[in-house]
């Protein structure tokens, strides 16, 4: 069984691992917080100690807790939220890219408008509309998200499906008599996958973005803790002018960590499917160790191959594809 | 010339959409919003007034659906927006308040970040592989920090904490607003800061771009052939930057959305007086029609953003010009 390249740039790597960490603390972060979030009966306002590794909010609740139980909700509604749009981005982009024609126009208008309205105000119409109790459902606040942030990712899977479309693989499927939607599921989307990978990571880049603002300027439930409605907590009790940095900064500190692991994983993706950023995605060092030229020549795209002492366990990508 | 006329289309039928889904919105969710906030209303405001609400609103007026959205789409060609419930007066005339505020700040803080951020990603494209590259970590890093919390850190350090920068506000309230050089100068003094957190934030989404746009096309033929005829490498890595520009103002159009949703925020922090203030108050006092007003205005100044960068990019690209539509 043959693997694939897996790029091994530092930056991936780092990637791999921040986000494996958050996916941990997904799933264990309620139990591993020390404390009710809800629990006012501390004295408010502690700065970091070793007892509230994170301080206390004015209200005297522990700001670990809440950060540590705030990771779920914020993850899995951008989960949730990026899954069904990569889904939606798929149909809409295969078919358009796919079928070609009438078909083709109307979902590329359908998604150039949705491109084109400010995805965040429209976010916050719909969801100033929601009921209460929608609001601190997470799956309809997913949903909503979803609804606002496909359109880039079909947009770009349009394109890369109009560029296999007339691939000797397809033809022949369709020789064969293969289905529509079996050629444009079967056979044309696991050739996007590295393109879908790459859609699913924006979209949950910008859902988290997304849920976090609309939780930050209250329009989640704010009895759900995600990291927006700590900050929502910390700006409505002013925190940045009484400077309690503890307060606003480990949730900001989560999100943004979050989002570099996936961008950062993102740049392997991006290595796999262009050569030529792959060998700029080395370190210094590896770059020696691989006879590549300390500098860059104009001209040439420098071919990585595995190195002497590596077993051949992963293979150039042009075996893969040919 | 076919170009710009559908990308003009898609234009206008992303108006379209919007003011459609402000009409539908109010009429469709369940739980009518309309009438609680008529309920709300009927204490403080004449019976002209909550006329006009329900006329907006469709609140129950008897009349059909489709008479409803007429009379809609009229009202809003003459630019009337409806009478905002908390602040009981028309919002255009609140808008017309707020918006030139946003559009100072946020438009100049757009195009400065996009011009920064082109510049350091072509030269990051150029001197891959180098010690700059450690940018890159810390650029993604910043791509990721949401707008406002980036303002909050800068608030607490540069404002409250170091007083170098005034701290809320757009202007000093020893000044008037005015025309007169006191009042711009505070003004510009006030903008500083949110203006560098927005340019902050969102600079790294152009220099990457910027970076992978130049690493490819570094090693097109073009740029070998202006290297073998000896152009000095300030030519050359103009010659490369000025193709590697072009994909970048093609998404241009597409970023100024988001990247217009992040610095609305970036008001929040600042207390700026511009249209993003104005939203969070309309979002906490559940004043609807202010907010879609607010909607509104912000879908139109996006596609009129974008039918500019548009035109840019049209204009640079000859190819555009000659191609028949795809």
């Amino acid at each position: 069984m043959k693997t694939l390249r897996i790029p091994r740039s530092p930056k991936v790597l780092l990637g791999l691992g921040i986000t494996v960490f958050f996916a941990l603390l997904t799933i264990l972060g309620p139990y591993l917080a020390p404390f009710d979030p809800n629990d006012t009966s501390f004295a408010p306002n502690l700065t970091p100690s070793w007892h509230h590794w994170f301080g206390t909010t004015s209200l005297g609740q522990d700001i670990f807790s809440q950060t540590l139980v705030g990771a779920r909700a914020t993850i899995v509604v951008a989960l949730v939220a990026g899954l069904v749009a990569t889904m939606l981005s798929m149909v809409i982009g295969v078919s358009a890219g796919y079928l070609g024609g009438v078909t083709d126009d109307g979902l590329s208008l359908l998604s150039n408008v949705f491109l084109a309205i400010p995805g965040l105000p429209l976010l916050i119409v719909i969801d100033s509309y929601l009921p209460v109790a929608s609001r601190s459902n997470s799956l309809v606040i997913g949903l909503v998200i979803a609804l606002t942030g496909w359109a880039w990712g079909a947009r770009v899977l349009r394109a890369q499906t109009m560029s296999l479309r007339n691939r000797d693989f397809i033809e022949a499927s369709r020789i064969i008599g293969e289905s529509r939607s079996r050629i444009m599921f079967a056979e044309v989307a696991p050739n996007l996958l590295p393109v879908l990978a790459s859609s699913l990571l924006f979209t949950v880049l910008y859902s988290i973005g997304a849920y976090v603002t609309i939780a930050y300027i209250g329009l989640t439930s704010t009895s759900v803790w995600n990291w927006g409605t700590m900050l929502f907590w910390a700006q409505a009790n002013n925190a940045s002018l009484s400077g309690e940095w503890y307060w606003f900064v480990p949730p900001g500190i989560c999100i943004a960590l979050v989002g570099t692991g996936l961008a950062l994983l993102n740049f392997g993706i991006d290595e796999f499917i262009n050569p030529r950023l792959r060998e700029s995605g080395l370190t210094a060092r590896q770059r020696r160790r691989r006879g590549l030229p300390r500098r860059v020549r104009l001209g040439l795209t420098p071919v990585l191959r595995p190195l002497a002492t590596e077993t051949p366990r992963s293979i150039p990508m042009s075996e893969v594809t040919s | 010339m076919l170009a710009i006329t559908r990308r003009l289309g898609v234009y206008v039928v992303t108006a379209w959409v919007a003011i459609t889904v402000n009409f539908l919105l109010p009429r469709l969710m369940p739980g009518n919003p309309i009438q609680t906030m008529i309920g709300k209303l009927e204490s403080n405001v004449t019976p002209a007034e909550i006329r006009s609400i329900r006329l907006s609103f469709g609140g129950s007026l008897h009349s059909s659906l489709v008479h409803q959205y007429f009379t809609y789409l009229d009202q809003m060609f003459h630019g009337n927006l409806g009478i905002s419930i908390t602040l009981s007066s028309p919002v255009s005339t609140i808008l017309k308040g707020a918006v030139p505020w946003t559009v100072g700040l946020i438009g100049i803080s757009t195009l400065l970040s996009f011009f920064l951020g082109t510049l350091v990603g072509a030269l990051l494209g150029w001197t891959r592989g180098s010690r700059m590259d450690s940018l890159i970590p810390a650029a993604t890093f910043f791509q990721a920090v949401p707008y406002f919390f980036l303002g909050t850190v800068m608030l607490l350090i540069f404002g409250s904490d170091l007083h170098w920068f005034p701290e809320l506000g757009a202007y000093s309230l020893s000044v008037h607003p005015s025309w007169t050089w006191a009042f711009i100068s505070s003004a510009l003094r006030y903008g500083e800061l949110p203006m560098i957190s927005i340019v902050l934030s969102s600079m790294a989404g152009w220099m990457l771009g910027m970076r992978n746009m130049m690493i490819t096309m570094v090693a097109e033929d073009f740029v070998l052939m202006s290297v073998a005829m000896g152009l000095p490498r300030r030519q050359v890595i103009k010659t490369a930057a000025r193709n590697a520009i072009l994909p970048s103002i093609a998404n241009l159009s597409l970023a100024i959305g988001l990247v217009v949703s992040g610095a609305l925020l970036v008001e929040l922090v600042f207390n700026y007086p511009g249209v993003g203030d104005l939203l969070l108050n309309a979002v906490q006092n559940e004043d609807y029609p202010l907010i879609q007003g607010i909607f509104l205005i912000i879908t139109l100044a996006v596609l009129a953003a974008n039918l500019i960068a548009d035109l840019v990019y049209f204009a640079l690209d000859p190819r555009t010009r000659t191609m028949a539509a795809p």
